[in-house]
């Protein structure tokens, strides 16, 4: 490909994860990994930025053990973080159904269901972890679902053949969310864990090669201020909404993650999205965001289109012969419950056949017809009520006499900072936990799979690996007046001036929604060397509009959501060149990454291991981006081309 | 050392001291209090309620059972004491229940500084409450007062000997008094309201009853209401109609 | 569809706002109340004016963050529905729609529809949380939990802290919000040992912070988007009684 896009820069490598079997890794570390002495960890200061499922855990944890740590979130109360919308449930290789279960099925199916581009240290200990998690949970009172008899509920989520799921109806994330809020506010009472909400992280500080500190913009009165500590955690989620429409929230950005990027932290992957198959489909240009419905639909609910291309009867005027329950078609052995990134593109291959129902004929049936003539319709709505009710709130449709209508949406991001085994990025003091850091999934997350590593980052792998790095601390006090805090505050302040005073006539919105368009269309669920090539084209003359055009209203010094959007849709266009370029270079399928010129015969995704088992850590350059390769080693799980047939 | 100087975070704001109040003087602390007075004043109101019935008796009995509200404990105890007791308590009751009502009032008016400037009906399970309960103790509070001057103290009774109490309970609500009958009626009406949601309210502060039990609990306060507001109105009417004479 | 809107304005938390009225043609009625908002917020950004803040985040009707008293109705019209999630098929061409913020001493303004709700946050640190370090659990099954008190328990938890129990009652009260994190800790075996010191340190953060008190009207729980039933508060008082008395 053509060299102007990228250079190739030096190896990377994981230097924390211990040799030897793979289920005494962890174990090892945990004791090779230098402790902080109780009565020392007060003098310990500890950034963490978010509070998500990563940050708000993480918070609290190191809260717990007695560093002080000052946490922060741009929305008005630690609570809203966008784990609270997870709906499905949690992993964990509990066993408790006697299926078959374990944690080295969990480690398995996760780097199975990753596509081989995780790294097997990582994910194992994910799988080790996930127990814990759940007895956790349970102890801080997180309602799961439980049996007659009391214990806890399972069921079988995304594709896999054990019911290692654990739910709490549809609104998981938000239980297990609001078990780690409140493990948070326990410590902000105890005066452990200083908690800003309202305030947005606008810059890194880096001193002597070292993270040490945050520059935030307090977003009600406008008020600059820079945080300094020993260290910085950012647990800042995912960066869907480089897409636009996504089923991220409106505030979701990758400003953290993208100004530490430009101070040197490797971006690592940053092309694997991960599109999901059962969201409620597009109406029209008014579309601020798509909503998501769980994806334990799929277990009762059959995805059909007609067969007929742009048939416009009535769902349930088409006989049983005209419909084609594609997936089952195509996918025997999992039928509706083949992996996100197969459902997904399968109902886009159907939806560009021109059978596609719905408004542009970008959706496909989920019909529960069946289920409920199977279970009964009571039995339907215990499980799926909830999501039936939100479904007709948002289309006008009743899902039980009328099919729903999905349609893929970006959903999750596997990519994101590059950490090691430690979550450590290569910026020394410079954590990154949850959706924001590459992490465990690979290039395709299993279902179910997000909140465990969220938890497992904040409560148990961050508390226990941060201390060999803070062993060394305190470190060096700095004051206002060094030159990096100066530096950082400066380049806070000239971002905002110009906005403001950029003597334009176009809203930020404007621009999001057109760089959201060709993201989708080059960058989303199929992707080619062409369609990639022209969108950095357009990226790059966008962006430049965008500098040219943009118009923010208002004032620095108060409450002002335009000039907010601003700053993230700026660093949203870097990204999606970067993602552009990420996708370019991968001339591979594998995983959410499909790349239409690495298929098989009948149109699956093709890995290319000889050329591609590799990370890709991306350097910022001024000029382009520079390329530092991770190569993957599989011990334990030998690479095999998926198949779901 | 450590960054203890420059955090922006390390000094942290001393924590304001919490006022001295108990959790008695907290707004459920009070309510219990409202609450419990309330239920006490209920179980007044009703024996009240049907000890006026026996004017349906005649002059004779009627007045022998005031007779005997005063008498009452004789001769262990000297004349009215009982009747003393009991006036206290009430009157301790009727005070803690104002003045919890005045306390958590004034707290609800600071906690809703500026009001909305649409308004729709009201929407919840004791709908009538919003609108019925304060000023409906207004009125209440306003009867009481005339009530003790007419019938206890008779003040504004033509009848003043007080042991017949028949004949003051005819004068008042004859017909050409007609206004004081209106306001007795008028002040039934605010106490039947006071009572459908008082006493269900109360219950719910008190006991919490699950949604089951608190649907039989508002069941029992509109019974109470009714029987309450019907049992007292029935005297005047019957007098001002010429059944009592 | 064609609409008025009067929208409450006000450019900080000491400024004095004001209804302002807009209109807006061609509204889709598949869009979402805050989708018309968008709408409205690119126009008015387009004239050069201030766009109209309000809170709002996942916009899938969990995160609790969207507020609006519409039409005097928290939420609006819709039953258990958030505001983000209440289409405009809901209202009718050319009504006329007031919108205005939760108002509570308790939440003051911010800016325009905006207010602050940190006094929830407060109330949960008094005591909203089961003290269980990480680390310390014993195994997830060690202790059944009988499955009717784990959906009840649920079912209080669902509380996503929006706020329109309190913008919905006459009181200004915070009740329903203190009830279902009461509800739900009080109804699992875990939230057992701080049962008493909980509910009394919530109702005291309660108070502090300016909220009102319940008088059983159940406004809130009408408002409520996740549908939190006055039996939370019955689990408050009684739960409160308790305390107040062991305590004396």
């Amino acid at each position: 490909m053509s060299i102007d896009y990228y250079r190739e820069g030096e190896p990377v490598a994981d230097t924390k994860a211990p040799a030897g079997p793979i289920e005494e890794r962890w174990e090892k570390r945990r004791f090779s990994g230098r402790l902080v002495n109780p009565a020392n960890r007060r003098k310990l200061r500890v950034i963490v930025v978010g509070t998500g499922l990563a940050g708000a855990s993480a918070a609290a944890t190191l809260g717990e053990l007695g560093y002080r740590v000052a946490n922060y979130c741009f929305q008005d109360s630690a609570r809203r973080a966008h784990s609270i919308a997870a709906q499905g449930g949690i992993n964990a290789a509990k066993n408790y159904r006697n299926d078959g279960d374990s944690v080295h099925r969990l480690f398995y199916d996760t780097v199975k269901g990753g596509d081989f581009r995780s790294r097997e240290s990582n994910v194992h200990r994910l799988a080790e972890v996930s127990t814990e998690i759940i007895d956790q949970c349970v102890a801080q009172g997180v309602p799961f679902a439980r049996e007659y008899g009391g214990l806890l509920d399972n069921r079988s989520f995304g594709g896999a053949q054990v019911s290692r799921t654990f739910y709490a109806r549809g609104q998981t994330g938000q239980q297990l969310l609001l078990g780690a809020y409140q493990a948070l506010q326990r410590q902000v009472a105890a005066g452990t864990v200083d908690l800003h909400t309202r305030h947005e992280m606008l810059e890194l500080v880096i001193a002597d090669g070292k993270a040490r500190g945050i520059v935030v913009r307090d977003l009600v009165t406008g008020e600059i201020s820079t945080e300094i500590a020993d260290a910085v955690v950012l647990a800042t989620g995912g960066y869907g909404n480089v897409f636009f429409l996504s089923t991220n929230a409106k505030g979701c950005n990758v400003t953290a993650s993208w100004r530490a990027h430009r101070k040197g932290a490797y971006f690592a992957n940053p092309c694997y999205t991960q599109i999901h198959p059962t969201c409620i489909p597009q109406s029209g240009d008014h579309q601020s965001k798509l909503t998501l419905m769980s994806e334990s639909l799929r277990n009762d609910g059959r995805v059909w289109v007609p067969k007929a291309k742009g048939d416009q009867r009535h769902p349930a005027d088409i006989p049983e012969d005209e419909r084609d329950y594609y997936l089952e078609r195509r996918y025997p052995a999992f039928g509706n419950l083949v992996p996100r990134d197969i459902a997904s593109r399968a109902a886009k291959v159907v939806c560009d056949e021109g059978h596609g129902v719905g408004p542009g004929g970008l959706g496909v049936y989920l019909d529960f017809a069946d289920a409920i003539a199977r279970l009964g319709k009571p039995a339907v709505e215990a499980k799926y009520g909830n999501l039936f009710d939100m479904y007709e709130r948002i289309t006008g449709e009743n899902p039980y006499e009328r099919p729903m209508r999905i349609y893929p949406a970006v959903h999750y991001t596997m990519g994101g900072l590059w950490v090691d085994y430690d979550l450590s990025s290569n910026i020394p003091g410079l954590f990154v936990t949850g959706e924001a850091n590459f992490s465990d999934h690979g290039a395709n997350r299993l279902g179910a799979s997000a909140l465990m590593q969220g938890l497992s980052d904040g409560y148990f792998v961050l508390p226990n690996t941060i201390s060999d790095y803070l062993a060394d601390g305190p470190f060096e006090a700095l004051d206002e007046t060094h030159e990096a805090v100066v530096a950082a505050r400066k380049e806070v302040d000239d971002r905002i001036a110009f906005f403001l005073n950029n003597d334009g006539d176009r809203t930020v919105d404007s621009f999001h929604r057109e760089l959201g368009k060709i993201m989708w269309e080059y960058c989303g669920m199929e992707r080619t060397d062409e369609g990639l090539r022209k969108a950095i084209g357009l990226i790059r003359d966008l962006k430049a509009e965008f500098y040219k055009r943009v118009k923010v209203t208002g004032k620095a010094e108060e409450l002002n959501q335009q000039l907010e959007k601003a700053g993230r849709v700026a660093d949203f266009f870097e990204l999606g060149e970067l993602m552009c370029i990420d996708a370019l270079h991968r001339t591979e399928s594998c995983g959410g990454h499909f790349r239409a010129e690495s298929q098989t015969e009948d149109g699956e995704a093709k890995r290319d291991d000889d050329r591609f088992s590799y990370v890709a850590a991306w350097e910022y350059g001024e000029d382009a981006p520079v390329l530092h390769k991770e190569a993957l080693v599989f011990e334990y799980v030998k690479p095999t081309q998926r198949s779901y047939k | 050392m450590s960054t203890d100087l420059q955090s922006r975070t390390a000094a942290r704001p001393a924590k304001r001291a919490p006022k001295p109040t108990g959790p008695w003087r907290s707004n459920i602390g009070l309510k219990i209090a409202m609450a419990v007075s309330g239920v006490l004043l209920v179980l007044f109101i009703i024996v009240h309620m049907a000890g006026n019935l026996h004017v349906f008796e005649g002059r004779e009995e009627m007045n022998a059972y005031a007779h005997g509200l005063r008498t009452l404990g004789e001769p262990l105890l000297p004349h009215e004491t009982v009747l003393w007791v009991l006036r206290v308590g009430l009157i301790v009751l009727a005070a803690v229940h104002i003045w919890s009502a005045v306390v958590l009032t004034r707290r609800s008016l600071a906690a809703r500084p500026v009001r909305y400037h649409s308004r729709k009906p009201a929407k919840g399970e004791s709908r009538h409450a919003v609108a019925t309960m304060r000023w409906g103790a207004a009125v209440l509070v306003l009867f009481v007062a005339w009530h003790l001057l007419d019938l206890t103290f008779r003040t504004v009774n033509p009848v003043k000997d007080v042991p017949d109490a028949y004949g003051a309970v005819v004068a008042t609500f004859s017909p050409e008094r007609w206004p004081v009958t209106v306001f007795y009626l008028l002040a039934l009406v605010a106490l039947g309201f006071h009572l459908r949601h008082g006493v269900w309210s109360a219950v719910q502060t008190i006991a919490g009853p699950d949604t089951k039990w608190r649907k039989r609990t508002q069941a029992v306060a509109l019974a109470v209401a009714l029987v309450v507001v019907v049992g007292f109105a029935i005297v005047p009417l019957s007098v001002t109609f010429g059944l009592v004479k | 569809m064609k609409l008025k809107l009067r929208i409450w304005r006000q450019s900080s938390a000491d400024a004095k706002g004001r209804m302002v009225s807009y209109e807006l043609d061609d509204v889709s009625e598949d869009a979402s109340f805050l989708e018309m908002l968008d709408v409205l917020n690119e126009r008015l950004i387009a004239e050069g004016d201030d766009p109209v803040a309000f809170d709002h985040d996942c916009r899938e009707g969990i995160c609790g963050a969207c507020s609006l008293v519409i039409d005097g109705q928290p939420h609006g019209p819709q039953a258990a529905t958030t505001t983000c999630q209440l289409h405009m098929r809901k209202f009718k061409d050319g009504d006329s729609i007031d919108i205005e913020p939760w108002r509570a001493g308790a939440f003051p303004v911010i800016k325009d529809l905006v207010v602050d709700r940190s006094a929830f946050d407060r109330i949960i640190q008094a005591g909203g949380y089961i003290s269980a370090p990480t680390g310390t659990a014993p195994d997830a099954h060690a202790v059944p939990i009988p499955k009717q008190d784990a959906d009840a328990a649920f079912s209080a938890a669902a509380c996503i802290g929006c706020g329109a129990c309190v913008a919905a009652c006459p009181n200004g009260s915070g009740m329903l919000f203190m009830g279902a994190k009461v509800a739900h800790l009080g109804l699992t075996p875990q939230g057992q040992p701080e049962r008493a010191t909980r509910v009394l340190g919530m109702v005291a953060a309660h108070d502090e912070a300016g909220f009102g008190g319940c008088t059983n009207t159940g406004e809130c729980a009408a408002a409520c988007p996740k549908e939190i039933g006055l039996d939370v508060i019955g689990r408050l008082n009684a739960d409160f009684r308790k305390a107040a008395i062991r305590a004396a």
